[in-house]
């Protein structure tokens, strides 16, 4: 495990107005927001820095994609202050990378893995793609985000052809492409079964340490991000709170945090293993219009 | 129009041994000319838009579209305006509606049947109040491209001309916001702006493509090819030139047998297109992960023939 700055004082208070460290990339101050008149959550402080692998966790309809949301820009804030990168919160921050629940369109369709990560460089561009160097350019930075996932194999693919895994790869692939600073996954591991989250949460925590990314990394099972993860973001009855896994990770706390009886064992190297939030199923967002809940993939190769 | 074509009928019975001798006699009649003109343009278009009304899942809408442009076609002859551009109009106001409310037309089905019930029995009183009797209803129900005038090849260019170019600067973040408007959106990509952009320009193709398939059968051109397409080929450049070739096939065969047969092109051109999808569906192997067989060579050939990748 890397030990990235920050950790060794997780829960430093934050003088209101004070400057963030330079390797801050997300800090908030007071923060409250939510899409009707109460927010969801409110008086948030917190702050990550780069290279920290932060798990946001906290039961159904806690707020968390709207945290991620709020740092997206897509939510604005109720009350309080939140610095993304050194500044508000914009749409569009290449600075940052985002995988959302999975709910892609699964047909047949004429569009391959290789076009996807695509969209994380110039998807927003107007036009079609002009052939030429920059258009080589653009593609050896595909081919080279594509390889860091490991899913070379798989990217030439139709997008309905690849299994749940091979999707998940593709999609930090195309959040990597950008070369962001800061990782947004929202539930990344939903559709997959137990083998694949814990590559896949493994692989995300390989490639954020040797790029220095800051990660939110939103879960509803902890199990799979434990060995990774460096401090735990969590949410619940409209507050949120910040601290490290042996803090956070514990039988008392997360009881309380969900409401109902929530073990924690913790074997004889320290592990811990988390027992009783198999009830807290993944939800379908209604707003997506989508389904979040898939079959599990094949296992990648 | 079916006059003329039954009084060359008993000129040229059949396909001669020489195919040139055959496209001569063909092209030698101005409605003929007119009609593959114009046939040709929409099929482009059509196989253009078709990518992305197949990717985007909105062949309903296509539907939706063409039939609430067949008042507007009908009404506009009533009033002895272009039908082509009342269609047009109507259509483009429709598609303007449906692109800004986007997610919430979904699942409105009940609703929208009888709002397409309604638009149909109009177009149908206004095409019987035009001319007394249903030919006219008949015409733009089910097609007429060999009625088509050279005034509305003009109007049929200049509608497929707008829709091409529009789809050609939307290309990417249409693409983008087509295959994953969470993230698109995230990314600043205008979703919503592109939902009425491009019910706008599906809303051209439409136009167009009614005078020579027909409010019923517009699928033929909008759908179809795409459809076959995507089974041909993985890359979307690629499937959008094989979808736009296949139309122009479709119909430029279609349109040649109709001329020795006394039966409508639209039967043909829509039979074509059944048929060759029926045959890619059946030949084996069309998912395999590597691609290998018919389909990997088909791709490989595209790869290497398309404009875009």
């Amino acid at each position: 495990m890397n030990d990235p700055p920050g950790k060794g004082d997780p829960l430093a208070p934050l003088e209101p107005g004070a400057r963030g460290s330079p390797d801050s990339i997300v800090r908030a101050i007071g923060l409250a927001a939510g899409y009707g008149p109460t927010p969801v959550w409110a008086g948030a402080n917190f702050e990550v820095r780069a290279g920290e692998f932060v798990a946001v966790l906290g039961p159904n309809g806690a707020g968390k994609s709207t945290l991620l949301r709020v740092i997206l820009g897509l939510v604005t804030v109720q009350a309080g202050t939140i610095a993304v990168l050194g500044a508000p919160p914009r749409r569009g921050n290449p600075g940052i990378g985002y995988v959302p629940q999975s709910r892609l369109l699964d047909t047949g369709a004429a569009i391959r893995g290789v076009d996807l990560v695509g969209f994380g460089l110039d998807g927003g561009h107007w036009g079609v793609p002009i052939p030429g160097p920059g258009r080589r350019t653009t593609r050896a930075r595909v081919a080279a985000a594509i390889e860091a996932v490991g899913a070379s194999a798989q990217a030439g693919r139709r997008l309905g052809e690849l299994s749940g895994g091979e999707r998940q790869r593709l999609l930090l692939a195309q959040a990597l492409v950008g070369e962001p600073r800061l990782l947004l996954l929202d539930e990344p591991l939903a559709s997959l079964d137990i083998r694949n989250q814990v590559v896949i949460a493994r692989l995300i925590a390989r490639i954020a340490r040797e790029r220095s990314l800051a990660v939110l990394f939103v879960a509803h099972d902890v199990n799979p991000l434990l060995p990774v993860v460096d401090r735990v973001l969590y949410l619940a009855r409209g507050h949120v709170e910040i601290g490290p896994p042996e803090q956070v990770v514990t039988s008392a706390t997360l009881s309380r945090l969900y409401g109902s009886e929530v073990d924690v064992v913790v074997d004889r190297h320290g592990h811990r293993f988390v027992v009783g939030l198999e009830g807290e199923a993944t939800h379908p967002h209604p707003d997506d219009g989508s389904v979040a809940q898939q079959p599990a993939g094949r296992p990648a190769p | 129009m079916k006059s003329c074509l039954a009084a060359h009928l008993a000129v040229a019975a059949g396909f001669s041994p020489n195919p040139l001798s055959d496209v001569g006699a063909i092209l030698s009649w101005q409605f003929m000319r007119s009609a593959y003109e114009a046939g040709t343009v929409v099929a482009i278009v059509s196989g253009v838009v078709g990518y992305f009304v197949v990717l985007r899942q909105t062949a309903f809408a296509a539907h939706a579209l063409s039939d609430m442009g067949f008042p507007g076609a009908a009404g506009a002859a009533l009033i002895g305006v272009n039908p082509v551009v009342g269609m047009l109009v109507f259509t483009l106001a429709v598609g303007a509606v449906m692109g800004a409310l986007g997610e919430r037309v979904r699942g409105r089905d009940t609703v929208i049947g009888i709002v397409l019930a309604f638009a149909l029995a109009l177009g149908y009183l206004f095409s019987s109040l035009y001319s007394g009797n249903s030919t006219e209803a008949f015409a733009l129900l089910f097609g007429q491209i060999t009625g088509v005038t050279s005034w509305d090849v003009v109007v049929t260019v200049a509608a497929s001309v707008v829709a091409l170019g529009a789809i050609a600067i939307m290309y990417r973040p249409l693409l983008f916001a087509s295959v994953d408007e969470v993230v698109a959106e995230a990314r600043r990509v205008p979703v919503r702006l592109l939902s009425v952009g491009f019910m706008l320009a599906l809303a051209l193709a439409v136009s167009a493509a009614v005078q020579v398939i027909g409010v019923l059968l517009i699928f033929a051109l909008l759908v179809t090819p795409a459809a076959i397409a995507e089974r041909l080929t993985r890359r979307p450049g690629a499937a959008i030139a094989c979808g736009s070739a296949l139309a122009v096939a479709f119909v430029w065969l279609g349109l040649a047998i109709s001329y020795y047969q006394p039966y409508p092109p639209s039967f043909f051109i829509v039979g074509l297109g059944f048929a060759t999808y029926v045959a890619v569906r059946v030949v084996p192997g069309r998912r395999t992960r590597s691609g290998r067989g018919l389909i990997g060579r088909w791709d490989a050939l595209m790869r290497s023939t398309s404009p875009l990748h």
